[in-house]
C-alpha cells in the first residue's frame, strides 16, 4: 500500500524503475575499530517516507550520511535510480544534487541570505542564470513559506525558519530523494511545527523520503515505514501501527516504551 | 630646551632634508605595495593549496613556513643579500627587501587564512557538498568567505607589522625612510631626519590602519 503512489513526475520515461529507488545492501561502515553500521539492507520506494528510529549511537545518522558518501561506507552497495552510488567512475556531484539532505543544524551559509542560500547550487551546479535562479530559490522558499524572508541573513531567522530554508535549499534543486538528520532535534519546541508542515508538504506532493528524528508523533501519522535500528543493526521494521502498536521484537518494545513516556 | 629644538625640529635641516625623505617614502610605499599584494596572494594560494593537498604538500609548507616565522627577518634579508651571489645569483637589494618580506608575510598569511579555514564548521563544507558543489566550489563560495571574515584583523596587523619591516632595507643600501634619514643623519650630526622619517612612516601607516578597520566592519555580516 506504501508504494501506490506516482513516481516523481517529469522524469524521462514515467514508467516505475523495477527496483527501489533507494537500495541499501550489507551496508557496513567503522570508525576505526569501532563498527557502527553491521550489515544494512533497507529499500526505499519512490513516493515513500520512511522513518528511521533507534537509540542514539544506533547508526540512523551514519546510514543516512553513506547514502549521500559524505561518510565513506565501509562495505556493502547502496543504489540509488539504477546507479550505484559506491561506483568509483560515479559523478558524486550530479548524484549528491538528486538526494537532498537536511541536517540537524541547519548548516545555512551565514554570508549568504536566504536567497542566496537557495539558489548557490542553482546558479553553480545547474548552472542557471542569475535570474531562473532567483525565480526558482523563490518557488522552494514561497513552499516553505518564507518568501517574505528572502532578503532575510540566517542569523536573522528563528531556528523554525533557518531549517525551513534549508529545507528549500535542498528541494530547490529538484532531488528524487530527501535524506532528513534529525531535522527539529535542534529546534526549540514551538518551532517544531513549522517545520513538520514543510515535510508534511513536501510528502503530499509526493516527495520521496528516509528520515531520522525522535519525533514520534510525526512518525506515526506520515510514515509509510518505520525502521528501529539498534547496534548497528535493523532490528525491526514496518508501519508504523505495527512499531508502535505491537512491536514483536523484546529491543523495539522498550525503546518505543521509553520514548512514549 | 632650544638644544632639543635644534637636535630633533632644526628648521633649515628640514629644508634641506625633506625630498630625501620623501623620495624614501616613495620607495618605502613602493616596496610595501608589492610586499603585500605579493605576500597575501602567496600566503592564500598556499592555504588553498595545503586544504586540497594531503601530506606530500603539507610536511615541506610546514618546513617553509616556521624558517619564515622562526628567524628574524633581519637575518633572512642579510643571509639572502650576502649568501646569494656566492651561487652565483645576484639580486638587488630592493628584489631581496620584496622577496624576503613577501615570503615572511606569506607564512604568516598562510596559517592565518588556514586557522579560519579549520575554524569555520565542518557542516558548512558538507552542506555545499550535499548539494552538488564540488570540494572547489564548496571551499572558494561557502568555506573561504567565511575564513576570510575570521582571518582579517590578524591579516591587516601581520600586514602593518611585515610592512614596517621595510626599514630593514637600510641595511643592504634600499633607498627607504630610514636610509634616507640616517644617510642626512649622518651628514648633519643631527637627529632631525630621523624624526621626520618617524613622521613620513606615521603618515603612510594612519591611512593602512584606517583601511584595515574599514576592511574588518565591511566583512562582518549581520548575525544573531
Amino acid at each position: 500500500m506504501s508504494t501506490a503512489r506516482e513516481p516523481s513526475a517529469g522524469r524521462a520515461g514515467s514508467l516505475r524503475p523495477p527496483h527501489p529507488l533507494l537500495d541499501v545492501r550489507g551496508l557496513r561502515k567503522s570508525f576505526g575499530t569501532v563498527e557502527v553500521l553491521k550489515g544494512i539492507d533497507l529499500a526505499v520506494s519512490s513516493g515513500e517516507l520512511v522513518f528511521l528510529i533507534g537509540p542514539s549511537g544506533s547508526g540512523k545518522s551514519t546510514l543516512l550520511r553513506c547514502c549521500n558518501r559524505l561518510e565513506e561506507p565501509s562495505g556493502g552497495s547502496i543504489w540509488f535510480d539504477g546507479q550505484e552510488v559506491l561506483a568509483d567512475r560515479i559523478d558524486i556531484n550530479a548524484l549528491r544534487r538528486r538526494m537532498g539532505m537536511v541536517f540537524q543544524s541547519f548548516n545555512l551559509y551565514p554570508h549568504m541570505t536566504a536567497l542566496g542560500n537557495v539558489t548557490l547550487a542553482l546558479r553553480k551546479v545547474l548552472k542557471k542564470p542569475r535570474g531562473e535562479a532567483d525565480r526558482l530559490g523563490m518557488a522552494a522558499l514561497e513552499r516553505v513559506g518564507l518568501a517574505h524572508k528572502a532578503k532575510a541573513y540566517p542569523g536573522e531567522l528563528s531556528g523554525g525558519q533557518q531549517q525551513r530554508v534549508a529545507i528549500a535549499r535542498a528541494s530547490a534543486l529538484e532531488p528524487g530523494l530527501m535524506l532528513f538528520d534529525e531535522p527539529t532535534s535542534a529546534l526549540d519546541p514551538e518551532l517544531v511545527g513549522s517545520v513538520l508542515q514543510a515535510m508534511r508538504d513536501m510528502r503530499a506532493a509526493g516527495m520521496t523520503m528516509l528520515v531520522v528524528s525522535h519525533e514520534m508523533r510525526f512518525a506515526r501519522e506520515a510514515a509509510d515505514r518505520v525502521v528501529f535500528m539498534d547496534g548497528g543493526v535493523i532490528i525491526e521494521q514496518g508501519p508504523p501501527e505495527q512499531i508502535f502498536g505491537s512491536p514483536r521484537q523484546e529491543r523495539t518494545r522498550a525503546f518505543v516504551s521509553e520514548v512514549a513516556r | 630646551m632650544d638644544r632639543f629644538l635644534d637636535s630633533f625640529l632644526n628648521a633649515k635641516l628640514i629644508a634641506a632634508t625633506w625630498p630625501a625623505i620623501l623620495s624614501g617614502l616613495l620607495v618605502t610605499v613602493e616596496i610595501a605595495a608589492l610586499v603585500v599584494v605579493t605576500g597575501l596572494l602567496l600566503g592564500l594560494a598556499l592555504a588553498l593549496l595545503r586544504w586540497r593537498a594531503g601530506r606530500w604538500f603539507t610536511w615541506p609548507l610546514m618546513l617553509f613556513v616556521d624558517l619564515f616565522r622562526a628567524v628574524p627577518p633581519l637575518v633572512l634579508v642579510l643571509l639572502i643579500f650576502f649568501g646569494l651571489p656566492n651561487v652565483g645569483i645576484e639580486l638587488s637589494s630592493f628584489a631581496v627587501l620584496w622577496l624576503v618580506l613577501s615570503l615572511v608575510l606569506a607564512a604568516f598569511a598562510e596559517e592565518i587564512v588556514w586557522a579560519g579555514l579549520i575554524a569555520v564548521k565542518r557542516g558548512q563544507r558538507e552542506a555545499a557538498r550535499s548539494t552538488g558543489l564540488t570540494e572547489t566550489q564548496a571551499l572558494l563560495h561557502v568555506v573561504l568567505p567565511q575564513a576570510l571574515r575570521l582571518a582579517v584583523a590578524p591579516l591587516t596587523n601581520r600586514t602593518i607589522a611585515i610592512t614596517k619591516n621595510t626599514a630593514l632595507g637600510t641595511v643592504i643600501g634600499v633607498p627607504e625612510i630610514i636610509n634616507q634619514a640616517t644617510t642626512a643623519v649622518s651628514f648633519s650630526g643631527n637627529a632631525t631626519p630621523l624624526l621626520m622619517g618617524a613622521f613620513a612612516y606615521l603618515l603612510l601607516f594612519i591611512p593602512v590602519i584606517g583601511l584595515g578597520r574599514l576592511i574588518e566592519s565591511r566583512f562582518a555580516w549581520r548575525r544573531q
